[in-house]
């Protein structure tokens, strides 16, 4: 297997796009990274969308996004793993470099949600969809029950636990305060989170990311092309992925992500990397618990000490991990099927040095993690600057 | 060839509104209610709770009591005036919960408040008639009274099942009796949501004429008079109707106290002197006898008599008793509006 | 339409139908083809009715068909023998202040036979198992 690297990105701004429809986020998209890669040719291309059948009632992505980029009979494959089809996308698009099989690789991620179609009902097919979804659970409700078996299973008072969640929600705000493209650009408060209407008890509407279009893409290379293009060069030196129980009560441990777990570790092994070697990390925090419980299946926290994390300032820029520079899910926006690819743009950008006010001093190393479901599959990759 | 009851189950909700709730919505007099009504609260089904469901509760528990494969019972029929579907069974989807299915017959029935006894008489029946080895008769119901309207104060939820047999009974059939007449005091259209009466004429020309008739009928088959019984249950419109109707008869109260649940559970239609039985069997000592006599407008009763056997001792604890689930200390009290709202009474079109 | 999708799941819903992995023991609830264990060869189990709440939440903004009935409760309730299940909890007071006082984890339930859901005002009634505090 050969190096490969990321030779250019590119992303739509994130947020309730009225004016701009599915495929032309996608080109808009591809065509920013295909201009930073300064590329002339493609080899093949991924679009992770997690579910433009229900949205837009449009499936066959590959052929579609191919065709509107203007790339007659290219190889074009949609991959779908729910909220992680993007990051699920960026990885297959690196074994097809990575085993020689082609050479410039596109990889695109999409959601359009703003169409009409009920979006509660979409989402809920990635969960178990005969028995949760139908019984009545919805995404939040899922990743309620996680937050109220984490709180149970380390004996945290309920305002204690309440409190230290919303804190990950103010960073994440604070961070996406300082970039362009996020959905959302206003800071808020503790009392902001703690005074929004609840959604599914514990969690408040101010814990959970909001409804978002839009797409991001990224152009993957054999490193020794990327050495000629002039740029810094951003090597995939890890990649992991791994699928869990679907159902939630079918998890060894609520509390716990070991599809995470697993995943970090087939990315750590790849090139003997420890949570110790990360300089800065974007994780799925769909909702502020989810940012808790990954840190700890990361490795970066004992578990039942990623709680702390944001509260005690680790995880903001400047501190120990920076945790989310983009503002994450919850502030940048969770076009679903974007967002794993859209976590890799912001590790390029934070890695070359160009993520302007956001910038992380000195970072070499960045890790992106990608999540689907309740904690179904996950995708992890870890990169490095030369 | 003795045939008779095997197991019983009643099922009652949890939830409540009381009379004084619905007078304060309608502006009328509570007082006038629970006296001149007997009437102090009735039981309220969840919103997740429908004919088929109580039937299912009540035919486990009485399931739980005959301590018999589900799959030895020939024939279910539930009555209701409530099925949750105008066309397709609500048996169909209770013997298949309880693994009944499939070789089993299947029919809903209808009859107004009666469709519960009549579902037992043809349970009984083919029983009898040695078709086969068990059959199940249920009389259950969510009934509805029209907002404003007096029937509001009983309608209520709730229902009762009972397998039949000829092995291990628990109360033999000793007579059965149906006395009917093409009597219109009480009906519902087809589309309408509520159903309408007749007022006073519900009275004297038609429960008292019928319920009377058949009692009387019954008795003269058995050679028995009042003092005979050691229980007797009528049909339960309100608190009233059947003490009346006992007394006419020559029965005294205290014969009729055990089966009268509607003071506190309202009248659950074709549920009503089904469940009434249940509460009876759960207090009764064997060798009793009891005088069951429904009535279902439109009009008609069936009635039964009863004689307990020893078994009943062995059984009644297997399952929880009628009386306990009437007083149970997890009633919740609705108000009216809530009340409405668990009835689809403001919201008729549950997808707008 | 719902009805072919909800028919293969009926002996699930109306008699939590399970099966039971013969070479470890490990039951599957709904059933498996092959078990985690790597065995292709069950024998038919049938859950019990009784259990302990593990984990639950109060789900304000459910999807479209339980609007009327919000805020619903739901559970991952932890049976006699060890399965957990998801299931709604029912029975509960129609207005609470607050449900941490009434539902706690590790209180004991019992499943109940309730319907899920209508299809709307003229499709089918969709039944199946919920529980409720003993």
């Amino acid at each position: 297997m050969r190096e490969v690297a990321v030779i250019g990105v590119g992303m739509t701004k994130f947020g309730e796009l009225w004016n701009t429809n599915l495929r032309s986020l996608f080109v808009e998209a591809a065509l920013k990274a295909l201009k930073d890669a300064g590329v002339d040719r493609l080899d093949s291309m991924y679009v992770g969308c997690m579910t433009s059948g229900l949205f837009a009632h449009q499936e066959h992505l590959g052929a579609l996004m191919a065709d509107y980029l203007g790339q007659k009979h290219l190889p074009a494959y949609r991959i779908e793993s729910a909220c992680a089809s993007g990051g699920l996308a960026f990885r297959l698009g690196f074994i097809e470099v990575a085993s020689g099989m082609s050479d410039i690789v596109l990889v695109g991620g999409v959601e359009k949600m703003h169409t009409g179609a009920d979006v509660t009902d979409a989402l809920s097919t990635a969960s178990d969809s005969e028995y949760e979804a139908f019984l009545g659970i919805t995404f939040p409700g899922l990743y309620a029950m996680i937050a109220n078996a984490y709180m149970h299973k380390y004996r945290i008072p309920y305002k204690e636990f309440r409190e230290k969640l919303a804190h990950v929600a103010v960073k994440n705000h604070e961070h996406g305060s300082k970039n362009p493209n996020a959905q959302f650009r206003m800071k808020i408060t503790v009392d902001t989170v703690l005074n929004s209407t609840l959604v599914a008890d514990p969690l408040r509407l101010m814990d959970c990311s909001p409804v978002t279009d839009g797409a991001a893409c990224v152009v993957l290379a054999p490193v020794e092309i990327a050495k000629k293009l002039g740029k810094p060069v951003v090597k995939v030196i890890g990649s992991g992925a791994a699928t869990s129980a679907i159902a939630l009560a079918q998890r060894d441990d609520i509390a716990w992500l070991d599809v995470v777990e697993a995943a970090a570790k087939r990315a750590y092994d790849m090139d003997k990397i420890t949570p110790k070697d990360i300089d800065l990390v974007e994780l799925h925090d769909c909702f502020t618990i989810a940012e808790v419980c990954v840190l700890e299946a990361l490795g970066f926290y004992e578990p039942g000490g990623a709680i702390n994390a944001a509260y005690n300032g680790d995880t903001y820029i400047g501190g120990k991990l920076p945790v989310n520079t983009s503002g994450g899910l919850k502030a940048k926006g969770h076009p679903v099927g974007a967002t794993g690819v859209a976590q890799i743009v912001e590790i390029v950008e934070q890695l070359r040095g160009n993520a302007g006010e956001r910038q992380v001093k000195g970072a070499k190393r960045g890790l992106a993690q990608n999540m689907g479901g309740s904690g179904a599959s996950s995708v992890v990759h870890i990169l490095e600057v030369e | 060839m003795k045939v008779g009851i095997v197991g019983y189950g009643a099922y009652i909700p949890r939830y409540r509104i009381k009379a004084e709730e619905i007078a304060k919505q309608w502006g009328d007099d509570p007082e006038a209610i629970k006296n001149g009504l007997d009437l102090y609260e009735k039981s309220v089904p969840g919103m997740d709770e429908d004919t088929i469901t109580i039937s299912y509760m009540a035919a486990k528990y009485a399931l739980q009591r005959a301590g018999i494969d589900p799959k030895e019972i020939g024939a279910l029929y539930i009555g209701s005036e409530s099925h949750p579907y105008a066309v397709k069974p609500s048996g169909t989807v209770v013997a298949e919960a309880l693994g009944i299915t499939p070789d089993v017959h299947v029919a809903d029935f209808e009859f107004a408040c009666k469709a519960g006894s009549e579902a037992m008489f043809v349970a009984y029946s083919h029983v009898k008639a040695g078709n086969m080895k068990y059959a199940m008769g249920i009389g259950a119901d969510t009934s509805q009274g029209a907002p404003g309207d007096a029937l509001e104060y009983s309608a209520a939820a709730g229902g009762a099942a009972f397998i039949f047999g000829t092995e291990n009974i628990v109360a033999e059939v000793e007579y059965t009796y149906s006395f009917t007449t093409d009597t219109p005091d009480f009906w519902r259209r087809e589309h309408e949501f509520y159903p309408q009466h007749a007022g006073r004429f519900t009275g004297e020309p038609a429960y008292f004429k019928h319920v009377l008739s058949c009692a009387r009928e019954l008795m003269k088959m058995a050679g028995a008079t009042p003092q005979d019984f050691a229980y007797a249950v009528f049909h339960m419109p309100n608190g009233k109707f059947p003490v009346r109707a006992g007394s006419i008869l020559g029965f005294k109260k205290e014969q009729l106290l055990t089966g009268l649940v509607v003071p506190w559970m309202g009248n659950t239609y074709s549920g009503s002197s089904p469940t009434g039985l249940t509460a009876i069997l759960d207090e009764a000592k064997p060798g009793d006898r009891i005088l069951m006599v429904s009535f279902g407008s439109g009009a008609g009763s069936d009635g039964f008599i009863f004689r307990v056997t020893d078994r009943i001792l062995e059984v009644r604890d297997k399952a929880p008793k009628t009386w306990e689930q009437i007083k149970s200390d997890k009633r919740m009290y609705l108000d009216y509006g809530l009340y409405a709202k668990f009835r689809g009474k403001i919201i008729l079109r549950p997808e707008l | 339409m719902l009805t072919p999708r909800v028919y293969t799941e009926i002996p699930q819903r109306y008699r939590l139908e399970a099966n039971k992995c013969k070479a470890c023991g490990k039951v599957f609830f709904p059933p498996r083809l092959v078990c985690t264990c790597g065995s292709q060869d069950f024998e038919p189990y049938r859950l019990p009715t009784r259990g302990k709440i593990v984990t639950y939440t109060v789900v304000r903004t459910p999807g479209f068909v339980f609007k009327l009935q919000k805020p619903i409760v739901l559970a991952i309730v932890e049976l006699e023998d060890g399965t957990r299940i998801m299931a709604q909890v029912t029975d509960l007071p129609p207005v609470v202040e607050d449900y941490s006082e009434i539902i706690k984890i590790g209180a004991e339930v019992e499943l109940v036979f309730r319907k899920i859901f209508s299809e709307q005002e003229a499709g089918i009634h969709v039944y199946g198992y919920k529980c409720r505090l003993i």
